[in-house]
């Protein structure tokens, strides 16, 4: 995920990372990961992630990606000349895959429609990587 | 691509669905004439991001990903190699992509590399017909366990890797040139076994015209010295062994 700002909405946070923010920890699968102190944030106008999509601007609800990423162990990486960071994916159980549940699946077609992988439950799916190069 | 749709024709009615992903940073722009030309029936996406590579562990391509009706993955990311061609039937070419009459040493070598991959596609493909016939009863079809532990490692390295791989694509977008391949780099290193990562960033290095512009993926012989990554295509698949590039299909 490309970040402008370490502060992301919460929403935001959670959806593109799987981490839910609950009164008990950050929680992913059956696991739950205690944080020392709820990160909100307030909004304060400052953040400028809300661009990346179609999340709603005049969300209250912020989080500190720095820290979370610290507390999650989330791969975090910073490029200073721009400056803009992007949070990978976490390394739990050391597997690109921490459960077999498939994750959701969004992208584009040819035409710029959404598809979700969601969308085909109910089917077996084949999903097959090919690249123009 | 076309022999995967036919391959979706011929088991759709056996409530079976194929979803192609093109992961290219150049989006559209470098997946449109591909597409177009397998005019597919079935969902066709762009991956711009490689997410396919964070979600699901994808190194190299072609590869798949089979998902039961439950939303559940059976079997992780592995080489997918086109179906078997029929009897009688010729190989199909690459669809958008005609090969000149004399083509470069280059590309000779790396075509006579290529040949040498290994490829199970017979052991494949009756896999997988076997996991669309039975479904959860196919012996091919893998425990939740199971699925876990085969998908590829992921050491926190790994996931910097994939951070900076992130970084260099966006880069890439953004036009900052410098600052891509340096992250490209960055992320060569810390996810060695990554191919796609790898060949993603050598096709953004151009020599000569035209899509087969993109399949040089070396240094130019113009200029060797400009060539900013540590491998390319033809040295790294030597290095590797070209009869290992591909790992082998198991059940």
């Amino acid at each position: 995920m490309i970040l402008k700002s370490l502060k992301l909405p919460r929403t935001q946070f959670e959806r593109k990372t799987g981490w839910l923010l609950k009164p008990e920890g950050a929680c992913k699968n059956d696991l739950c990961i205690p944080v020392n102190h709820m990160p909100i944030i307030e909004n304060n106008g400052s953040g400028d992630n809300s661009d990346n999509d179609s999340d709603n601007v005049s969300e209250s609800t912020w989080v500190d990606v720095g820290y979370l990423a610290e507390a999650l162990n989330l791969a975090l990486v910073e490029e200073p000349e721009v400056p803009i960071w992007a949070l990978g994916p976490d390394s739990l159980g050391g597997k690109a895959l921490s459960s077999a549940r498939a994750p959701e699946l969004v992208l584009p077609d040819l035409d710029g429609n959404e598809f979700r992988l969601s969308s085909l439950l109910g089917k077996k799916v084949l999903i097959y990587a090919w690249a123009p190069y | 691509m076309p022999v995967w749709q036919a391959l979706r024709e011929e088991l759709k009615d056996q409530n079976f669905e194929l979803v192609t992903v093109g992961l290219d940073s150049l989006g559209v722009e470098g997946c449109r004439s591909f597409i177009e030309a397998a005019k597919p029936t079935h969902p066709s996406l762009i991956d711009q991001h490689h997410q396919l590579a964070n979600l699901f562990g994808v190194i190299n391509i072609p590869s798949s990903i089979w998902v039961d009706e439950n939303g559940m993955i059976v079997r992780p990311a592995e080489p997918a190699p086109a179906p078997p061609a029929k009897p009688g039937e010729k190989a199909p070419g690459v669809p958008g992509i005609e090969l000149p009459s004399e083509l470069p040493v280059r590309m000779k070598e790396m075509l006579t590399e290529a040949a040498k991959f290994n490829s199970d596609k017979e052991s494949y493909h009756l896999a997988l017909k076997d996991w669309v016939t039975l479904g959860a009863e196919s012996k091919f079809a893998m425990s939740p366990t199971k699925v876990v532990s085969r998908s590829r490692p992921r050491s926190e390295a790994v996931a910097m890797g994939h951070a900076h791989f992130e970084l260099a694509v966006q880069f890439e977008i953004d036009g900052l040139r410098d600052l891509a391949i340096k992250h490209f780099r960055k992320a060569h290193e810390l996810v060695p076994d990554s191919w796609t990562f790898r060949r993603q960033a050598w096709s953004l290095e151009r020599v000569g015209e035209g899509p087969l512009s993109r399949f040089w993926q070396g240094p130019n012989p113009e200029s060797p010295e400009d060539w900013p990554y540590a491998g390319d295509w033809l040295k790294d698949v030597k290095e590797v062994g070209a009869e290992n590039y591909s790992e082998r299909f198991e059940p």
